[in-house]
């Protein structure tokens, strides 16, 4: 009675640390697997690293709590806009850009949230995504002293930077580059510093999906007419994970503002938001490392097809004669280059028809597979000893 | 002494008086049988105890403390825990999840951001509600995901999340409905054993046979009222409640 227990929650302490060994290694590794898949530059990795905790964090809100949001973009352009004005008031460090942006990202998450959450389902969407859009619209309009319009947020020479004219460190560069302390934030620092970042947001959103905390978000997307009936207040469970999540996409702009200090307003449209949501479906809503998945396939796509030209085509397909050559170029066009939302579209109309459950679902099945074969020869021996 | 007092409570949906002047004294450790025909009421009655709706007039007391104009998880935490007549249950978790959170409910209040510790680290709980599924005979299956159960077994399990946060009134709106003889009769025997624990509890039920063998008091609803109270041999042999009920037939 006493072993027994863990399966009936699906995970285990040993288990769990293990996962987290091996998506720490996946990560810090990647930029060596990654290259045999043309995926080997910093700019695309950190793209992953980003994408990858607003997915996690989009997740938590989405995938265990059963509430889709499609106004996380909101959060993100708070958290770029945010880091920006700590480049140009504190100074080019992004320690304190990260902590700031997600302080102002969970303020806005909470007001958006409270209101909200007031609702479920379908006006729950759509409430968030009128607020993601309004954000998107004030941004360009009245907020224009802050946000700088459609010019967008850039760190000036003539800005302040308080910290490091304390520090006497002031240069006077015409483009400063943001900084970890000194160490400049291009290339592969860039790229492991966001990397460690995504590491420790990984372990906190596993964190809270095994705590009794992340049980009672489950329970809340799985019933929660039961949960209130059960003696539970729902509503600060709902706004904690909506704070939560909103505070990894702000954790995400800010690292986005990290890689280029430049925020603009439309990392707050609709289609960042509704990006989001498919690379967590993409993925495996509810599942830990889905969205990351889905997250880096979807940046993977948009970075290799949309560098896909017709010329790239013509050699793909110069085994064909000229006329089928032709043909199969000009069909094929049409899926990258600009046209690369189209194959991205076809990938996830086949994973949601065929795999309702992502990426995950199909690892799963894969793993089911294979632990079949692997019984089926295991009674064989036995037969053949027998 | 009564753990529960209805007083005049009225209650009508656009002209239709579905509670008229109700009034209902339910005693501690008790079973209390609410029964009736189809529309008279019982089931409104229930949702003016647990803050699904809220009565036009009147009084719901519970342990000297007002029912009214409180949100449901509220009641929940006075003490009073409900069963549903579809069960409601937590599909997508294991059955030991499904007796855990409530027990969490039980012991952590409305809300508490507990979000360091491992859930399977949490050994008290765990037990308690390992405990309580051994209760309803379900301990074997508590791996299984809630929504693979039968009926019969999610309603066991229902009840088992109900009473692993030891409720002080326990609401059951037909805990027998759409069962087999022989779950009945399970079903029957699970409330007989946790009667003895001494929860008061108040059954609606059209079951004469389930009526008969757990109700210590019984009242019968016709057209939102209340119009005979007494003991089940006393409900058996009454003509008004015959006459209304039972359309004249003979128990």
């Amino acid at each position: 009675m006493a072993a027994a227990p863990t399966s009936a929650f699906g995970t285990s302490r040993r288990s769990d640390l293990i996962f987290l060994v091996l998506f720490a290694a996946a990560v810090l590794t990647a930029p060596l697997w990654a290259s045999l898949i043309g995926a080997g530059y910093p700019d695309l990795l950190q793209k992953w690293a980003i994408y990858g905790l607003f997915a996690i964090g989009f997740n938590i809100l989405f995938g265990l709590t059963g509430y889709l949001s499609f106004g996380h973009a909101a959060f993100l352009g708070v958290g770029s806009y945010t880091a920006v004005w700590s480049f140009k008031l504190l100074g080019m460090n992004v320690l304190p850009a990260v902590f700031f942006a997600m302080i102002t990202a969970a303020v806005f998450a909470l007001a958006i949230g409270y209101i909200s959450l007031r609702r479920s389902g379908i006006y729950f969407s759509i409430l968030t995504l009128a607020f993601a859009q309004m954000s998107y619209n004030l941004a360009y309009s009245v907020l224009t002293p802050i946000t700088n319009g459609e010019t967008g947020l850039t760190v000036l020479p003539s800005d302040p930077r308080i910290l490091e004219q304390l520090a006497g460190v002031r240069d006077t560069v015409s483009t400063p580059t943001t900084s970890l302390f000194g160490l400049e934030m291009t290339g592969y620092p860039g790229f492991y510093f966001c990397a460690v970042v995504l590491i420790i947001g990984f372990f906190v959103a596993m964190k809270i999906a095994r705590s009794p905390f992340g049980t009672m978000l489950k329970a809340i997307k799985s019933n929660q007419t039961r949960m209130n009936y059960t003696g539970f207040n729902t509503r600060p469970y709902t706004l904690a994970a909506f704070i939560i999540s909103g505070m990894y996409a702000g954790l995400a702009g800010a690292l986005l503002a990290s890689t280029d200090p430049l925020a603009g307003a439309e990392r707050m449209q609709w289609t960042a938001s509704g990006e989001v949501v498919l690379m967590t479906i993409l993925g495996g809503a509810g599942t830990l490392l889905g969205p990351v998945l889905g997250a880096a396939v979807i940046k993977y796509f948009e970075n290799i097809f949309s560098a896909f030209n017709d010329q790239v085509l013509m050699e793909m397909f110069n085994w064909l004669p000229e006329t089928l050559q032709e043909a199969a170029v000009a069909v094929a066009g049409l899926f990258v280059g600009e046209g690369w939302h189209l194959t991205l579209g076809v990938v996830f109309m086949l994973i949601v028809i065929f795999l309702p459950g992502g990426i995950m679902e199909g690892i799963r099945r894969v793993q089911k597979l294979f632990r079949r074969s692997d019984g089926a020869s295991r009674t064989d021996t036995a037969s053949e000893s027998a | 002494m009564s753990i529960l007092t209805v007083q005049g409570v009225n209650k009508s949906f656009a002209g239709l008086k579905a509670l008229n002047q109700v009034n209902l004294k339910v005693a501690q450790g008790q079973v209390h049988a609410i029964i009736g025909p189809n529309g008279a009421g019982k089931s409104t009655l229930l949702n003016c105890f647990v803050g699904r709706l809220e009565p036009d007039t009147g009084t719901v007391m519970f342990d000297g403390q007002s029912l009214l104009n409180r949100r449901p998880h509220e009641i929940n935490q006075l003490g009073v825990a409900r069963v549903f007549q579809t069960p409601e249950i937590f599909p997508d978790l294991s059955l030991l999840e499904n007796v855990m959170i409530p027990a969490f409910a039980h012991r952590d209040g409305a809300f508490k951001m507990n979000w360091l510790p491992r859930i399977d680290g949490e050994a008290e709980i765990r037990d308690k509600a390992l405990h309580m599924l051994e209760e309803v005979g379900l301990a074997d299956n508590r791996s299984d995901h809630a929504g693979a159960l039968s009926r019969g077994d999610k309603r066991r399990l229902e009840l088992a999340m109900c009473l692993v946060q030891e409720p002080r009134l326990l609401l059951l709106d037909e805990p027998t409905a759409g069962m087999s003889r022989a779950d009945t009769n399970n079903t029957i025997d699970l409330l007989k054993r946790i009667g003895e624990r001494g929860i008061t509890k108040i059954v609606i039920e059209h079951d004469m046979h389930v009526v008969f063998s757990l109700a210590h008091k019984v009242s019968v609803m016709a057209q939102g009222t209340v119009i005979a109270e007494g003991t089940p041999e006393e409900i058996r042999g009454n003509p008004k409640v015959q006459e209304a009920y039972l359309g004249g037939a003979h128990l």
